[in-house]
């Protein structure tokens, strides 16, 4: 009941700041110089005055701001996002169409990362000072370090050009006419590249704060105790060191499902993965209103959602934590 | 009977001209094969009508036809119009179009639908085509097959403004009476092209297939193609290297990594296929603000401009130097104009003849220019602006902004010296005189006579030269435009851009116009290896 209320109470908050946050990019998109009209006259290489008034009129750019924005806020209230000025289509249909994309690569850039991340991080934290630790160490530094795109670029330099392993680009293979296991196994085929490059910056984040979060762990007391109560080593690392260290990691995890859907802007670009966040870096460019503020909606959705969720966990893997509290 | 008197070459090899699409390759072409082609940007629409952007202009281009195709070297060719007639006065024009061509749902195509598409549709949605259908009177189809247009005044171009992109004849029965932006059909194209819509997954690919009714006997040749699109450059690459793509245009490969895919095997470079667009890049001066309202200013930025070093070395060889406003490759170029080679002394004289002095700082005078945002390229060039006007005294602050905050600046004359690139359309009085004559200074629309020059003289020969009809009388004005305009520098030409188009040599015929990759590909066949 106690959880149910704390849900209640977030999903509240979530709209707030959800509608925070339509007001805030509403004002901020149109503050800049231009506007989609501008576009859309630079790419017909010609433009004039029946043509620009045309379009502001259509778009409902000749109404005082205030008017635009009241209009927009009673029709996001009722799920209508409006109509894309540019392709001339429904915003919720062009994100919907993305959604899947996005999720699949995201999601599996995110279980790769956080479960990998972790191990990595456990096996450096039991082995401290060798080897192994000194490896792990390396190569997170190393991807903490590295662009998002460099990686992608010498994973297809690597993997599709040289090796031939991987495809370099696209969801799955166009012109293929494969269905059920066969697609499902082409659409991993394709994925491989884009998720490991995604999952590998984060990836590096979580090896990291694991090595760190168990080693401050492990001088507790109580590990103390656990050791000379006689428990096995195995046992005292899962129960009582990592299910403590875990915590941070699960904070930093909610924090980053946001930075996840940030870095497939530029993932999305280099593999030409068609989700949202390559349709929101193409949006900016031209300036089409609606559905630059669909996408906002949306990924801000998605992140208040994740961290709403995140919350929800901590109660389950700590129970001395009370929601609401 | 009066005798007929031919308007202009042009005009000569319109008249009565039927020339055969021949395919270029010798080679007897098979039916079959899938062409990958990239894409990129996405096109915001494939109705061609309603967006111009280059991208709609390549897939839609498939999918609907005008009247007339235009050759590498600018002569119409049949498109839905297998002959045309120019009376002896240049005022009327008559189209006999092909019989039995059909719509992509089956419906007939007819004269009413060309009358349709001149006299209302194109007036309402296209602001490139507007000005050129309002110069008809009259638009009638005395039969199913024969449209005639009757000018107000002659107007040679007008044979010139029928491509595709320019003059998309679309379906009477999907858009009379209806609102032509927000038509539905716009999602579901319906055309007479060689190719039609079979599925477009946005964000991944456009996939056309042939058109089995298509009004050209056994074409087209390809079963498909597809429209993969690929915003990373270097995807762009890595695709046409490896084969998963055949064939890039445009901007789509970057220049520094042209010579490394020329060098491909399985790959063909052509730069054909730009003529009629034939796009110039120039650096643009607010002419309202000094110092570039001084002519010697002007002058002296230009001879400070290594135009052979912006050629080879940010182009990688790319283009032709620009003497001039008009393109080469168009009629009515004329070459013997005022030059300016690079010349630093004669450069730092004029800034002297003007007072602009060195300072202790060695700047004579601080200007900001406003970068290109059409992509990395121009950034280039502004850095490269920036040094290069440095060597004279000229500081340069570059400023950058997107698509719309440029166009904003620089239609809003807030600016003082930026670059620009645009097509000239097959013809001067398309897209040339509209940088230059005073009636065309208009604030708050972008691609007009931004930088505020005016000139009577330029007004006066631009006016009588469209509407002239001696082939002699109409070059002799627009030799003295180039020579008016090149002494005055009222923008400095830099450069006519010449684009690399890789196709993979397991195609044949796919760059056969002066329209390129944006044609029909009626032609375009796969050679069995």
């Amino acid at each position: 009941m106690q959880r149910l209320q704390f849900i209640a109470q977030r999903v509240v908050k979530g709209i707030v700041v959800l509608l925070g946050i339509i007001i805030l990019n509403f004002l901020l998109i149109r503050m800049a110089p231009g506007d989609p009209a501008s576009v859309m006259a630079g790419e017909a290489g010609a433009a004039d005055e029946v043509f620009m008034s045309q379009l502001r009129k259509e778009f409902g750019l000749d109404r005082p701001l205030h008017e635009q924005l009241t209009i927009y806020i009673k029709n996001v209230v009722t799920l209508d996002l409006g109509f894309s000025y540019r392709q001339q289509r429904p915003v919720a249909d062009l994100l919907l169409e993305r959604v899947p994309a996005t999720l699949l690569l995201t999601g599996t850039a995110f279980l790769l990362s956080l479960v990998v991340g972790v191990l990595l991080g456990i096996l450096a934290a039991s082995r401290v000072g060798q080897w192994s630790d000194s490896l792990v160490t390396v190569i997170a530094l190393f991807f903490y370090a590295t662009p998002i795109f460099w990686v992608g670029l010498m994973g297809i330099l690597l993997f599709s050009v040289t090796l031939g392993w991987l495809p370099s680009f696209g969801m799955y293979t166009v012109g293929g006419k494969l269905t059920g296991a066969a697609f499902a196994l082409d659409v991993l085929h394709h994925l491989i590249l884009p998720a490991i490059t995604l999952a590998l910056f984060h990836m590096a984040v979580y090896a990291r704060m694991t090595r760190a979060s168990m080693l401050e762990m492990r001088d507790q007391d109580f590990v103390r105790t656990a050791h000379a109560k006689g428990l096995r080593e195995g046992r005292i690392v899962r129960i009582h060191v990592l299910r403590n260290a875990i915590l941070p990691v699960i904070t930093m995890a909610g924090v980053k499902a946001g930075y996840l859907i940030g870095g497939s802007i530029v993932v999305e670009t280099v593999f030409a993965w068609p989700g949202i966040g390559r349709l929101a870096f193409e949006t900016v460019m031209q300036r089409d209103y609606n559905l630059l503020l669909g996408v906002f909606i949306l990924t801000s959705f998605m992140v208040i959602a994740v961290n709403l969720i995140t919350d929800v966990i901590y109660s389950f893997v700590d129970p001395r934590i009370e929601l609401g509290q | 009977m009066p005798t007929k008197r031919f308007l202009t070459p042009l005009a000569l090899a319109a008249m009565l001209v039927m020339m055969p699409d021949a395919p270029a390759d010798a080679q007897q072409p098979q039916r079959g094969g899938t062409l990958s082609s990239i894409i990129s940007p996405e096109p915001p629409t494939l109705m061609i009508g309603i967006s111009q952007t280059t991208p709609t202009a390549i897939v839609a281009g498939k999918i609907y036809e005008s009247l007339l195709r235009y050759s590498t070297d600018l002569k119409p060719m049949p498109g839905l119009a297998k002959s045309w007639e120019v009376s002896e006065d240049g005022r009327t024009y008559t189209f006999r179009l092909h019989e039995n061509v059909k719509w992509h749902d089956g419906q007939p195509f007819t004269a009413e639908d060309v009358v349709f598409t001149a006299t209302k549709y194109l007036i309402e949605v296209h602001p490139r085509s507007r000005p050129i259908m309002q110069r008809a009177e009259s638009v009638t189809a005395p039969d199913r097959n024969t449209v005639v247009f009757r000018l107000k005044e002659p107007f040679a171009p007008f044979i010139m403004a029928w491509e595709p992109s320019t003059a998309p004849i679309v379906p009477k029965h999907i858009y009379d009476g209806t609102n032509y932006r927000n038509n539905p059909a716009n999602q579901t194209p319906i055309g007479t092209g060689p190719f039609k819509l079979q599925e477009w997954v946005r964000g991944s690919h456009i996939h056309l297939v042939r058109n089995d009714e298509y009004w050209q006997p056994g074409k087209p040749y390809l079963d498909a193609i597809y429209y993969r699109v690929l915003p990373d450059a270097g995807a762009r690459v890595v695709a046409m290297e490896t084969g998963q793509t055949h064939l890039s245009a445009f901007a789509d490969i970057e220049t520094f990594e042209v010579p490394r895919l020329k060098a491909m095997p399985h790959l063909e470079l052509t730069t054909k296929g730009y003529e009629y667009l034939a796009q110039m890049v120039w650096l643009d001066f607010n002419l309202r603000n000094p110092p570039m309202n001084d002519r010697r200013f002007r002058q002296a930025v230009y001879y400070a401009m290594d135009r052979d070093f912006i050629r080879d070395r940010i182009w990688f060889g790319l283009g032709k130097i620009a003497t001039g406003p008009i393109h080469s490759s168009i009629p009515h170029y004329d070459a013997n104009v005022p030059k300016y080679p690079l010349d630093l002394k004669k450069s730092e004289q004029l800034l002297d003849e003007m007072g602009l002095k060195r300072g202790t700082d060695g700047v004579r005078v601080r200007v900001t220019l406003d970068a290109l945002p059409y992509g990395d390229i121009y950034k280039r060039l502004a850095e490269y602006t920036k040094q290069a006007l440095a060597r004279v005294g000229i500081e340069v602050t570059i400023r950058t902004s997107d698509v719309a905050g440029w166009g904003d600046r620089v239609r809003n004359w807030d600016y003082e010296m930026t670059h620009q690139v645009l097509s000239q359309l097959g013809h001067p009085a398309l897209g040339v005189s509209r940088l230059y004559i005073t009636s065309n200074i208009r604030k708050g629309v972008l691609f007009s006579n931004v930088n505020g020059y005016t000139n009577p003289r330029i007004d006066e020969l631009f006016s009588k030269a469209a509407v002239a009809v001696e082939p002699a009388q109409i070059q002799a004005m627009y030799s003295e435009i180039q020579r008016i305009l090149v002494e005055d520098v009222p923008v400095a030409w830099l450069l006519e851009l010449e684009f690399p188009t890789f196709i993979n040599k397991q195609f044949r015929n796919v760059v056969t116009s002066g329209i390129g990759v944006r044609d029909n590909f009626a032609d375009v066949h796969m050679v069995r290896q």
